[in-house]
């Protein structure tokens, strides 16, 4: 196995949203540099999972733990879990009305630069940190003036998570389906965009349901969650496995087993 | 009781200050204060005036103003104006004209003090004024018309372009002894394809009680544009009655922006008329209030001419135990095909003793037309704070940005661009710095 630092120690995670236990004993060891995809049906809870860990408030820990950088996660306010390097990059990203994408993108930036001590950017310095991010995901500024995802459409969304992932570089970058909804030149600048971003320092958790994005970004682990468990976890070729043979074969290993 | 006092008022001044006006102005006074006598002030009770109670103005004795003791100086009113970026300004002081302060050019274009304007050249004015607000049903804008006297009178002859704003400023000065009234009534005529910005603004510079009572038409010709900006800042104690009413002409173009963001209790009717085809129509609109302010706005855009198209966005921002009142009304005449309306009424809650009404009211007489309206009262979204926290932005921030967002929305629509960093700093300074 891999010999990097745990960046993300998961043990025995249960949660429940409006009163319904949804995830049901999570157990996950991400180290540093290393990148696991999660895939599964259609709400066993792999965005449940990534929301929780960014620490939505509507989602109540019923059981276990989660240490990041050997913190309690969990303990930590969403706000906090950012400044120390988690990123979310929602599988619905929200619409921030009237405030502009490069004016919330610059209070993000220094929010985390303050954390670092760093001296905070003025819209100047700004703008030379965003032009050079934009080109690395292949975007001009044309959406920068505009309300934070307001009118965009469903594939500028994504790739709004992804230049915000770029600008903040987090530790920790959880992708909830971000390649959904993209078109097949979107999908390689977004891919391509994180292989960029991929280093000895960061980790990637990647929600998804294809194979496709795989090709692209080869992971280290691929687990499959359903029903509120990882209920297999290995090397890139289960993908593979389950883009040929779907998820009936692992719950029914479940249900036996 | 108030109702009698005012009448007496006016009588005492029709028959001194007023006597040497003409006969059609004489007319025009006595039939306003003749239907305001008839009407008396609203009630709740009136579909019209359903969330508003105007007791604190019916019960109160307010004095017809007087010209203030001493004009304020140019440095005290630096606040309201807008230096450099104005061709002409006309500042009143207790609804008097103060050429003092006033800044006027001769460049064709006619910008000068309704009185002047009568005493001069009165056939336009007669020829535009009170056809287009009503008095009819209307108590206060009858009143206003009763004592018609003094306002802005702003005339842009047809093709002239005015590349800078015009300002019409207002400015209370009520000193302490009693509790003024002012009438202020404005007259804009924007001929054929010509084009002009306003910005009219209602101002104090002491917290004091004091009542505006102000009615503005604006006529805009065929092909003509105007962007008129309404700014309401009265004093937080103030009381501010208005009335806007617009006239436009075929394929011509109104943006008219309007902010509340002072005063004790204010009431502003804004009708518009789309007299023409082709016509368009932004209207948009802000209410920022606190404390126990209650600001009702009562709209209503009159699609009487095919191929018109209007645009209303009114967002209010309510803390304390503020109220927000909204009223959008509709008409698409018989034969006004091809309309193109939309209405948006945004209310943010910022504390659970705030209060907002929204009523959209729609009034469809034509077949082939678009019409959408939609109206939101609540709290901050909660998906958007914690989308922002998940950033890295404090809870607290993420209020105040997404609050202050709520605001920009409408004011970065306004043209002048110096207007805007004003009132944006205003939004700022209000909701604590962003
Ligand atoms: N806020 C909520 N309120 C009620 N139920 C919720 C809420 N959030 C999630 N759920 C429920 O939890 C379950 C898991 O949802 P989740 O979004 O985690 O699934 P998912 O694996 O991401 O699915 P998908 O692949 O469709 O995105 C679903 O049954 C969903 O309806
Ligand atoms: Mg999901």
């Amino acid at each position: 196995m891999k010999k990097g630092k745990a960046l993300l120690e998961v043990k025995g995670l249960r949660v429940a949203v409006a009163g319904n236990e949804i995830l049901k004993g999570v157990d996950l060891t991400i180290r540093d540099g290393e990148v696991h995809a999660i895939m599964g049906p259609n709400g066993s809870g792999k965005s449940t999972l990534a929301q929780v860990l960014a620490g939505h408030p509507a989602y109540t820990v019923l059981a276990g733990t989660a240490q990041y950088e050997g913190k309690d996660l969990l303990d930590m306010k969403p706000e906090e879990r950012a400044r120390a390097g988690v990123f979310l990059a929602f599988q619905y990203p929200v619409e921030v009305r009237g405030i502009t994408n490069s004016y919330f993108l610059r209070s993000a930036l220094n929010a985390l630069r303050r954390e670092r001590g760093e001296p905070e950017l003025d819209p100047i310095d700004f703008l030379q940190v965003l032009e050079a991010k934009l080109k690395s995901i292949g975007w001009d500024d044309s959406m920068m003036n505009r309300p934070v995802n307001e009118g965009f459409s469903g594939g500028e969304k994504k790739r709004n998570e992804i230049l915000q992932l770029a600008v903040l570089e987090p530790r920790l970058a959880i992708l909830d389906e971000t390649d959904s909804g993209l078109d097949i030149d979107a999908l390689r600048t977004v891919a391509e965009a994180v292989n960029q971003l991929r280093n000895p320092k960061r980790a990637f958790l990647i929600v998804t349901h294809y194979q496709r994005l795989l090709n692209y970004i080869t992971p280290d682990v691929v687990h499959v969650l359903a029903d509120g468990r990882i209920v297999r976890s290995g090397g890139p070729e289960l993908a593979q496995e389950l883009e040929a043979k779907g998820y009936d074969w692992l719950r029914d290993g479940v249900m036996v087993s | 009781m108030a109702v009698e006092h005012l009448v007496g008022a006016y009588h005492a001044w029709a028959s001194n200050g007023a006597a040497n006006a003409p006969a059609w102005l004489k007319t025009l006074r006595d039939t306003g204060i003749s239907r305001f006598s008839e009407l008396g002030f609203p009630n709740m009770k009136q579909e019209a005036w359903r969330f508003t109670s105007v007791a604190p103005i019916a019960e109160s004795s307010f004095e017809l103003a007087k010209p203030a003791s001493a004009l304020p100086s140019l440095e005290a009113i630096a606040p309201f104006l807008l230096d450099d970026e104005t061709s002409h300004r006309l500042v009143f002081v207790n609804g008097f004209f103060a050429p003092s302060l006033s800044l006027l050019s001769a460049d064709g274009v006619r910008v000068e003090s309704l009185a002047q304007a009568l005493a001069d050249r009165p056939e336009i004015v007669q020829a535009h004024l009170c056809k287009y607000a009503a008095s009819q049903d209307r108590p206060f804008c009858a009143l206003n018309t009763a004592f018609v006297r003094e306002g802005a009178f702003v005339h842009v002859p047809a093709k002239a372009v005015v590349p800078k704003p015009i300002q019409l400023l207002f400015l209370a000065v009520p000193g302490k002894s009693q509790q003024i009234v002012m009438h202020p009534r404005n007259l804009v005529v924007i001929d054929r394809e010509a084009r002009a910005s306003v910005v009219e603004t209602y101002a104090a510079l002491e917290p004091e009680v004091y009542w505006t009572n102000s009615v503005t038409e604006v006529v805009v010709g065929d092909g003509a544009r105007i962007d008129y900006h309404r700014v309401q800042r009265e004093s937080a104690r103030a009381y501010h009655v208005a009335a806007t009413q617009t006239h436009q002409g075929r394929d011509s173009t109104i943006h008219l922006h309007t902010v509340a963001f002072g005063g004790a209790l204010s009431r502003h009717d804004i009708g518009t008329v789309l007299a023409g085809p082709g016509g368009t129509l932004i209207l948009n609109g802000l209410y920022l209030l606190a404390g126990r302010q209650h600001a009702d706005h009562h709209t209503t855009i009159d699609h009487a001419a095919d191929h018109c198209e209007s645009h209303e966005y009114f967002n209010g921002v309510l803390d304390g135990h503020s109220r927000g009142v909204f009223t959008g009304r509709i008409i698409v005449r018989p034969g006004a095909q091809k309309t193109d309306s939309k209405q948006t009424n945004n209310n943010l809650l910022l504390s659970t003793d705030a209060h907002a009404d929204s009523q959209p009211q729609l009034e469809i007489y034509a077949d082939d037309v678009k019409c959408t309206h939609g109206s939101t009262v609540g709290p901050l979204d909660p998906r958007a704070l914690f989308y922002m926290r998940s950033r890295g932005i404090t809870e607290d921030q993420a209020r105040r940005l997404l609050t202050y967002g709520f605001a920009a929305e409408i004011l970065g629509r306004m043209e002048v661009a110096l207007l805007r960093a004003q009132l944006d700093r205003i939004v700022r300074d209000r909701l604590a710095a962003v």
